[in-house]
């Protein structure tokens, strides 16, 4: 018989509530909680063999810990596949869930597969690593969700078949397919099968959908130039040598934010940028390049505006999530909006 | 300001200024230091004249240098 290991977190590995969000990693013989269901069904392919319980705050806020000691348990077990949650709409238990069906299936070379509620905002950050079955936004929806993850399972231990994300069930992972088994048709045919339906005013589906865009409404003008506070906002890369928030160079989920309040230009070899998606020579020869803080001061003299904002807002363009950078976008904008700034110079590279 | 103008307006940005390019959206290696101070003063001008613009879709301003 096939086996399979569970992650719950403490609500259900049955160890308390939130008082005890802080539970370290344990594991146990068995199944608990929603795995007794889940072995149910399982059966006779598959068996839970054993359960790890770790609380969504120990996992959130000592995550390397965390991932250590659950690698450190299932160092010396044999399993088919790594199943955890479901976790709804959770968002830390989403989170643990996604980050370690993912680390488990890197480590071990084990399928992982894991539920949750399609708001939940691990969806986003693991379904292109992990199956994410669409789950319910509550516990509610356990004996609904259990047997989607149960059954896929099954097939993933007995090495069946697989059939598309949508008719299994799960969350895309951005695979596309040359070649489909059902009906067996090339990517070119499907190409132009499309296009004539696009000619015809057929309705068709694309295989490759656009993310969705959120239209921002236009802004006012700026009333009076000669009045306005105008800040200095970038997505490249620019900052004080030594990089002084960790900003990552690319896939950036920080921003910084640095004063310079008494700065006629942004000097080479106090700026630079690290920016990893394109040659930075010219950007740290001359950082007025990328924010041009010295042309927008001679306006400032010229009385052409007001004056410009104290910091400069900077963070990385390239391989940024579109999430992540509508989060960051939203938090400096907060900040502009409490200092009073009447508009924005972006530059982007 | 951007140099990829038609990401810049899919992505959803309503007042566009055209940059040099990806490294240096307002400068150039190849333009005398002098030049590249007119240029990046120019186009920084239009980004501000931009702002101060009525628009009623997102809208590329034109730059002469």
């Amino acid at each position: 018989m096939k086996k399979a290991i569970h992650y719950v977190n403490q609500f259900f590995g049955q160890i308390g509530g939130e008082d005890q969000a802080d539970f370290a990693p344990e594991i146990r013989e068995g199944f608990v909680g929603p795995g007794m269901l889940l072995s149910k069904l399982l059966a006779p392919e598959a068996t839970v063999t054993h359960t790890i319980i770790c609380g969504d705050n120990f996992f959130g806020s000592r995550k390397e810990e965390a991932i250590e000691r659950i690698l450190h348990f299932l160092r010396d077990k044999e399993f088919d596949v790594f199943i955890a949650g479901p976790a709804f709409m959770a968002g830390r238990y989403g989170f643990a869930c996604g980050e370690i069906c993912k680390v488990v299936q890197e480590r071990f070379g084990v399928p992982a597969v894991t539920s949750m509620f399609h708001e939940n905002p691990a969806v986003e950050m693991f379904r292109r690593d992990v199956y994410i079955f669409a789950g319910g936004d509550s516990a509610g929806a356990m004996r609904k969700d259990i047997p989607k993850v149960a059954a896929f399972a099954k097939k993933l231990v007995t090495k069946s078949e697989l059939r598309p994300a949508k008719e299994e069930g799960y969350f895309p992972r951005g695979i596309r397919l040359e070649a489909f088994q059902y009906p067996p048709v090339s990517g070119a045919d499907r190409a132009v099968d499309m296009l004539l339906k696009k000619l015809n005013g057929e309705p068709f589906e694309t295989e490759m959908p656009m993310p969705k865009i959120n239209r921002v409404p236009i802004a006012p003008p700026v009333a009076n130039l000669r009045e306005a506070t105008i800040a200095l906002v970038t997505s490249g890369g620019v900052v004080p040598v030594g990089n002084p928030d960790r900003i990552q160079s690319a896939s950036a989920t920080k921003w910084g934010k640095y004063n310079i309040a008494d700065q006629q230009s942004l000097k080479a070899g106090e700026y630079v940028t690290i920016h990893a998606g394109f040659d930075p020579s010219a950007g740290n020869e001359n950082p007025n390049v990328i924010v041009p803080l010295d042309a927008l001061r001679a306006y400032e003299r010229e009385g052409k505006i007001g004056r410009i904002h104290d910091y400069l807002y900077c963070t990385v363009g390239t391989g940024t999530t579109q999430a992540e950078a509508s989060r960051m976008g939203a938090e400096i904008a907060q900040q502009l909006l409490d200092a009073q700034v009447s508009a924005v110079v972006l530059t982007a590279t | 300001m951007a140099n990829l103008v038609s990401i810049a307006k899919t992505v959803g940005a309503n007042r566009i200024v055209p940059t040099v390019s990806i490294p240096y959206p307002l400068g150039d290696p190849s333009l005398s230091l002098e030049d590249q101070w007119k240029l990046r003063k120019h186009r920084v001008g239009v980004a501000l004249d931009a702002l101060a613009t009525e628009i009623t879709e997102p809208t590329i301003f034109e730059v002469k240098i």
